[in-house]
């Protein structure tokens, strides 16, 4: 008896914030993976936990700022880059990780993404891809399979959803990977890297939203996990425009791009400051 | 190398007077989108900031560049953007989360001519109930109208004080003409100027509360990376910065969020009189018409008409005693506003009947000379 009484600590629970749990994720959903994997991440990098920030948009997904206890910023729809751009410009000290959702990062949000990763602002990016929009009853996004039903396309989606990686590495992104929520080890590895990579640093995680996507396509929250064991392939040196989202070819996960090139504030202190104000800067060190 | 307040005389436009006041004001982070009338601000502090320490960047939009000078000041980073009519539209949403989540930063704009691209090279007052109620939801908002170059540098400091004293996001609402008009701008020395900064938490770290409001009715502000480990949110939130989706935590927000502005009308309302002790009418004028309307009141004196001016620097909260009591013993008002009647509606219904209330309005493109004011109030009174 006394033992089941006893509070069963949560390995997670420095990074928790316990006082608002329970979260509002449904049960199934794959954000709650996403996200713990993300905190696991956070600690085993090593980078400073008083100096990292969690910037989100607007969706379930974007509710991760509202859990982590650390700084976080629970933003608008679509803006979480932005916000956090003029974060990490005005502070560079600061890790800042975004942790938002498909339709936040890349319809309402798309030209931001392009923007931040063109740049190279030193960010990590974590989108929460559950192909439709969660939180406002299952419409199509710019991520839903072509035929896929949501509320939206009621007989099917017309349209060809993105390829992510794709997208991130022709905008400049300097590390993409692409993995599920059930490749758990994977997926903390890469948002791991992810994190220590200096630039714009893009992880898409696949993860099923059971409630909205899964029930119009006959998907419960198993049948998406088998379907991300049985149909997808792990091959980290995919060209990036194989990754197209077609669930009866096979999805491609894997870490398909880690490269260097000099940061948004790098190209800013070397092109736009004047020589003295930078000398005048170590000087004072 | 020049440093951030360049005390001395110049010759400079209200746009650049405006990127000189929030240098001198410590704005260090611009994030900014090009728009006519307000391009020439973004130009001037793109050069102006690396050199003092601070950053620059063109943003992919005026939604993102609203982001952006949130994000920075949620880093401890005093922030601007300028823009127009249409990059105002842009930034209505994001103006409400800094209301909300209580983030000070500064948003300059130069109108002119709307609906829409309208009138793009050419001045308005149109914006001014955009101003008040262009993001959805009630809130209360500061906005100051500047009349000259020289009054934009120094309402530029005290828009960013007004923000830092009040962790709210404060409106400069210029026009086209002041932001164009080439003029003598004195810069005082760096120590001669006053300059506000938000106060920070003192304590345990663990007990902060984000949005507990302090000794004087508002929160101190905790920074990204100073480990109070806070939440931010543009939900419905408690003290915890929590969301909390009850109709008793709105109201509670709510108050919280008017409350230090109703509360503050005093320190925050500023007017500048101009032969009003003895005037039978009033003219309530902002901006570029309240310059255009002095020489009206001089004119209207010399054919015996009592006239006064009522200059507005603070639009927004705006001076409703102030207009409540000139209704009890003046014979009327005339709202002098480039714009078919915003701020007239104000004074009309501050005058609530007791004195009858005239617009002279104009859709946009070009000032409101004397003459046609002297005109309307011979034709009214
Ligand atoms: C400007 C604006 N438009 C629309 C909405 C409504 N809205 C809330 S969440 C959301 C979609 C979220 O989708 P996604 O980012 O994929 O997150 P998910 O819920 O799927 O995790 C929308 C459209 C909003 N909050 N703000
Ligand atoms: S609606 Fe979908 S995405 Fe949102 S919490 Fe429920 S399962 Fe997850
Ligand atoms: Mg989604």
């Amino acid at each position: 008896m006394n033992q089941i009484k006893k509070q069963v600590k949560h390995p997670l629970d420095d990074l928790l914030r316990i006082d608002r749990i329970p979260h509002i994720w449904c049960p199934g959903c794959g954000i709650g993976t996403a996200f713990s994997s993300s905190l696991i991440a956070m600690r085993e990098s090593g980078i400073d936990l008083e100096k990292t920030v969690m910037v989100s948009g607007i969706g379930c997904s974007g509710r991760g700022a509202g859990y982590v206890n650390l700084d976080s910023y629970h933003t608008t729809h679509g803006r979480a880059i932005p916000f956090a751009t003029g974060m990490k410009l005005a502070n560079p000290e600061l890790n800042v990780v975004v942790f938002s959702g498909d339709g936040d990062l890349f319809a309402i949000g798309g030209n931001h993404f392009i923007h931040a990763a063109r740049r190279n602002v030193d960010l990590t990016v974590i989108c929460v891809n559950n192909f439709n929009y969660g939180m406002t009853g299952g419409q199509v996004a710019a991520t839903t399979p072509l035929t896929a039903k949501t509320t939206t396309t009621p007989v099917g989606n017309p349209d060809t959803p993105f390829n992510l990686p794709l997208l991130a590495y022709a905008s400049g992104a300097t590390y993409v990977a692409r993995w599920t929520i059930l490749h758990t080890r994977d997926l903390t590895e890469s948002i791991e890297e992810a994190l220590l990579n200096r630039g714009f640093s893009f992880v898409e995680v696949l993860s099923p939203c059971p409630v909205n996507y899964g029930r119009r396509n006959k998907e419960n929250g198993i049948d998406s996990l088998k379907i991300y064991q049985d149909r997808t392939i792990i091959r980290n040196d995919a060209q990036p425009w194989e990754l197209d989202i077609d669930f009866d070819r096979g999805i491609v996960l894997g870490k398909f791009i880690q490269t260097e090139r000099p940061t948004c504030t790098d190209r800013y202190d070397n092109t736009c400051r004047p020589k003295e104000f930078i000398e005048g800067e170590k000087g004072l060190e | 190398m020049k440093p951030a307040v360049l005390t001395g005389e110049h010759f400079m436009t209200g746009d650049v007077a405006c990127a000189e006041g929030a240098l001198a004001a410590g704005c260090r982070f611009f994030g900014g989108y090009p728009i006519t009338p307000a391009t020439e601000v973004a130009e001037h502090i793109a050069g102006r900031l690396p050199e003092v320490g601070g950053t620059f960047i063109q943003m992919e939009d005026e939604i993102a560049a609203m982001a952006s000078i949130i994000g920075a000041s949620c880093a401890g980073v005093k922030s601007m953007t300028s823009t127009s009519g249409p990059g105002f539209s842009l930034m209505m949403e994001n103006i409400g989360l800094a209301i909300c989540t209580e983030t000070p930063c500064v948003v300059v704009n130069v109108q002119r001519a709307g609906p829409s691209t309208g009138l793009p090279t050419q001045g308005a007052q149109g914006d001014m109930m955009q101003a008040r109620w262009g993001s959805h939801g009630h809130y209360d908002i500061i906005a100051l109208a500047p009349s000259s170059p020289q009054e934009i540098f120094y309402l530029t400091i005290e828009a960013f004080n007004l923000s830092e004293t009040y962790r709210l996001p404060v409106l400069i609402m210029t026009d086209e003409m002041i932001g164009h008009i080439s003029e003598r701008v004195v810069i005082p020395e760096a120590k001669k100027i006053k300059t506000v900064s938000r106060p920070g938490p003192k304590g345990r770290k663990d007990r902060f509360k984000p949005f507990e409001p302090g000794a004087n009715g508002v929160a101190p502000m905790a920074h990204a990376g100073e480990g109070y480990h806070i939440h931010v949110t543009g939900l419905t939130h408690d003290e915890r910065g929590y969301p909390v989706m009850t109709v008793e935590a709105q109201k509670a927000m709510m108050a919280q969020l008017m409350g230090k502005i109703q509360r503050n009308l005093d320190d925050i309302i500023r007017t500048e009189a101009y032969r009003l002790e003895d005037a039978e009418v009033v003219i309530v004028s902002y901006g570029v018409s309240a310059r255009t309307s002095l020489a009206a009141v001089d004119e209207a004196r010399e054919q015996g008409i009592k006239a006064g001016l009522l200059r507005l620097i603070t639009v927004w909260p705006f001076p409703e005693a102030q207009i409540r009591n000139l209704a009890k013993r003046v014979k009327g008002f005339v709202t002098v506003e480039i714009n078919l009647g915003q701020i007239h509606l104000e004074v009309e219904r501050c005058a609530a009947g007791k004195a009858p209330s005239f617009l002279v309005g104009h859709p946009g493109g070009t000032i409101i000379t004397p003459e046609r004011v002297v005109e309307a109030l011979k034709e009214s009174f």
